[in-house]
């Protein structure tokens, strides 16, 4: 995947800064603080940490630190669709691993990658505590439950088309 | 408000409550004073939700406008348990048990059930609630249900998990104004003792004693934490509490705070959790807009106010140390004890950190009494335990029964067998850090202390059932990649030992493995257990030491043998035409995408296992069965 460029739009950088004001001076801000800023960009480029590390008076080492530890914060744009399977026991011991085998065939990428489109992006998560309808997978948030991997192409084809 | 106020919250609604408490004849009397002649509770936990529950309420609101019917309430409730039959819909004061409804479903109930003068559509109803005979069995009498005994779920798919005023009216908030205004922090903790509660969480710490260390500790500031990081995969109880009532949360920590001396919390949850989140959230401003948290609580001259703070995703949180380095903006890296969190936590003041199910302990045991809660259970575990039970099980979902409940009860009275005909051979519980219960102690009673003897632990509940298909060397590895992955990597014996250990278990399911491995296997985890800093590396070699424990056998027949007895073992099979059943009509020759299947048409076809690639197209395409691995 070639390197990708760092596009923030000024509404953008506005919410950023609104979030960052909100949150100064309190005890722990920076967790909420970089799961508001994921949340306005989508994912946590460099330039969003050192924005994050002025407002906050952090030492970019720190932010970089905190984002790289916790498995939610993402230094890598995520595709426009994104597809989380779960590898939660519950799931597991019912053959989700077949199912994310099945993803990654459909989408001819592996589990933590995007599409060169840049549509998808898999994930692999760890419960998302629907374990009675296991095997599940999420895309966009809305859950696929008791899945075969037959039914894969058939769910995906829909997000395809737009 | 005042105590007078809340009393009166109470009462109003009280009739409301009990009329999904009691069943029928009661009911059908008590439903008279509410003013609603039937109600209809949806079950709005993340099971239901994702198996489409939203528009089942979207459609009864619709039908009812459609009908005219103006006169039954619709409650959006948290989880009833029995997720694999979800969405789920209760009719009141009938008790009518809906499963798997659908929207179209939902339409039919409306205009033959709901409808003045209707009757429960009894096609709908979960079919272990209807008799042979055709009459309608009330859902607390099923044996899903029958053996459940619900302390912490008390109001879990009972009340609108959104609306404070039911939850005061099922009893929230009742505990924290006796406490407040009859009880000195010295008598909570008493109490707290005399019944016998340990943490949920885990390690099954004495709850009182934990209180006590925290109100014993120096300091002007306190803290009050609940630990809500459900990392456990397959372990959900914590949220659907927090789903179905988080004011029993809310409402114990502030009995903590008035008891350790603490006038702010924080609630550390999962980001993967939204809808615990969202209602956590709703209700923590419900309470503030009542009064019954922030300044001068219940006009006591009691302040306490509680923070929600969400989790990113790594289980190590779940730790205490490492949740409030957490909760503090850094790494969530554990520190070294001591000091203990009691007189260190937060913000390097003391803490007190409880579980969500320990929380929703508390109130109960404040209302009810020590006595009470020490008759339920066994001699050193007292009390309930929730278990949230899936795999290879009928009836997955939340049960909670008393300390002690045999195993087989859970699995075949509660959980209804494995389905498919298959033969029990494990539970697992503890999740990473547990291990598994071999089909020989399907009599044990679960408690705390019995569960370490057989070298699993109670962990947070999970309970992960596993049928003869389930390969014990395979999902010790699931388990390693998960703690390797986990691992954060601050102490020595748990990044490299999870690696390590990782890399055997991969290599003996490669068929690569050698009789030194299990000498090794056991070397590395005696290391880590010995001085890891903190639970996840101490016991992350537990699933490994369990399963060899139980299933020597297979680890032996991966080894020497270089089988994997389940079939799951990808590289240790072979794919095999069972030649009396092909027919020979050539589909998996022509499916085969490397030409390892060779054969004449109408003649028993043979796989070349030097040329497969084990891609498994030719069983799934024959039609007869005869495509065999082993």
């Amino acid at each position: 995947m070639s390197e990708i460029v760092f596009e923030g739009t000024p509404e953008q950088a506005e919410a950023l800064k609104k979030c960052i004001d909100e949150h100064r001076g309190e005890k722990g801000a920076l967790m909420p603080v970089l799961q508001n800023a994921q949340a306005i960009y989508g994912y946590l480029p460099v330039e969003v940490q050192t924005v994050i590390a002025e407002g906050l008076d952090l030492p970019l080492a720190e932010v970089f630190g905190v984002a790289t530890f916790y498995s939610q914060f993402s230094l890598k744009p995520k595709g426009k669709h994104k597809i989380s399977v779960c590898l939660g026991t519950a799931c597991y011991v019912k053959g989700s691993d077949k199912i994310l085998e099945a993803v990654e065939k459909q989408l001819g990428i592996t589990c933590g990658e995007c599409t060169p489109d840049r549509k998808f992006s898999i994930e692999s998560c760890r419960c998302v505590g629907a374990c009675g309808l296991a095997p599940v997978m999420i895309v966009d948030g809305e859950v696929y439950g008791k899945l075969n991997p037959k039914d894969v192409p058939g769910i995906l084809e829909d997000y395809m088309k737009d | 408000m005042t105590c007078e106020e809340l009393k009166k919250i109470a009462a109003e609604k009280a009739d409301l409550i009990n009329v999904r408490r009691i069943v029928r004849e009661q009911a059908e009397k008590l439903a008279v004073n509410t003013g609603y002649r039937k109600q209809v509770l949806v079950c709005g936990g993340t099971g239901c939700t994702s198996s489409h529950s939203a528009q089942v309420i979207e459609q009864l609101e619709k039908s009812f406008k459609e009908l005219g019917i103006d006169d039954v309430l619709i409650v959006k409730t948290g989880c009833f348990g029995l997720c694999a039959l979800g969405p789920i819909m209760i009719v009141y004061p009938e008790g009518a048990f809906y499963s798997q409804m659908t929207p179209e479903h939902a339409k039919t109930v409306a205009e033959k059930h709901l409808v003045k003068g209707g009757q429960i559509v009894k096609e709908l109803l979960y079919s272990q609630t209807v008799h042979e005979d055709g009459s309608v069995i009330p859902f607390a009498e099923i044996p899903f249900y029958k053996h459940q005994m619900r302390i912490a779920l008390r109001n879990c798919g009972v009340i609108a998990a959104e609306d404070i005023t039911e939850a005061i009216a099922a009893g929230d908030y009742a505990a924290l104004a006796k406490v407040l205004t009859e009880m000195t922090p010295e008598q909570v903790i008493a109490e707290l003792k005399a019944s016998g509660l340990r943490g949920r969480g885990g390690a099954g710490f004495p709850t009182g004693m934990k209180w006590q260390f925290t109100r014993d500790a120096k300091g002007d500031k306190k803290y009050v934490c609940c630990n809500a990081d459900e990392g456990d995969p397959g372990a959900f109880m914590d949220r659907s509490v927090l789903e179905g009532d988080p004011h029993t949360v809310l409402e114990a920590m502030a009995i903590a705070g008035y008891t350790v001396g603490a006038d702010e919390g924080y609630i550390y949850v999962r980001a993967e959790y939204p809808i615990a989140v969202e209602r956590l959230n709703i209700a923590i401003d419900q309470a503030r807009k009542l009064g019954l948290l922030g300044k001068n609580i219940l006009g006591t001259g009691f302040n306490f106010d509680i923070h929600v703070r969400l989790g990113a995703g790594a289980f190590v949180c779940g730790e205490e140390t490492a949740l409030m380095t957490s909760i503090e903006g850094h790494r969530g890296e554990p520190r070294p004890r001591p000091p203990f969190s009691a007189q260190c936590g937060v913000f390097q003041k003391p803490t007190v950190l409880n579980n969500v199910e320990t929380w929703a302990n508390v109130s109960p045991i404040i209302m009810k009494g020590s006595q009470w809660f020490a008759s339920i259970g066994t001699e050193k575990s007292k009390g309930t335990k929730v278990f949230a039970v899936g795999g290879k099980i009928k009836n997955v979902g939340l049960v909670e029964v008393p300390m002690g409940t045999k195993l087989g009860t859970i699995i075949y009275d509660i959980g209804g067998g494995i389905p498919n005909g298959k033969k029990f051979k494990a539970a697992q519980t503890g999740g990473p850090s547990g291990g598994c219960i071999p089909a020989k102690f399907i009599d044990i009673p679960m408690d705390f202390d019995n569960l370490i003897s057989i070298g699993s632990m109670m962990g947070s509940g999970g309970l992960i059932v596993m049928d003869e298909d389930t390969c014990m060397v395979d999902i010790a590895k699931f388990y390693l990649e998960f703690t390797a992955d986990e691992s954060c990597g601050k102490c020595t014996p748990c990044r490299i030992g999870t690696k390590r250990l990782l890399e055997i278990l991969t290599k003996i399911t490669e068929g690569k493995g050698e009789p030194e491995d299990l000498v090794k296997i056991k070397e590395i985890a005696q290391h880590m257990k010995s001085s890891s800093l903190c639970a996840l590396g101490q016991s992350a070699p537990n699933p490994i030491l369990s399963a060899m424990e139980h299933f020597m056998d297979e680890y032996e027949a991966h080894i020497k043998e270089k089988r994997c007895p389940s079939g799951v073992c990808k590289s240790l099979l072979n794919y095999h035409i069972d030649p009396d059943k092909c027919r020979g009509c050539t589909a998996c020759a022509r499916k085969c995408p490397v030409g390892a299947i060779t054969g004449t048409v109408k003649q028993p076809h043979v796989i070349d296992t030097a040329k497969c690639i084990k891609c498994g197209q030719c069983l799934e395409t024959c039609k007869f069965g005869a495509v065999v691995k082993k």
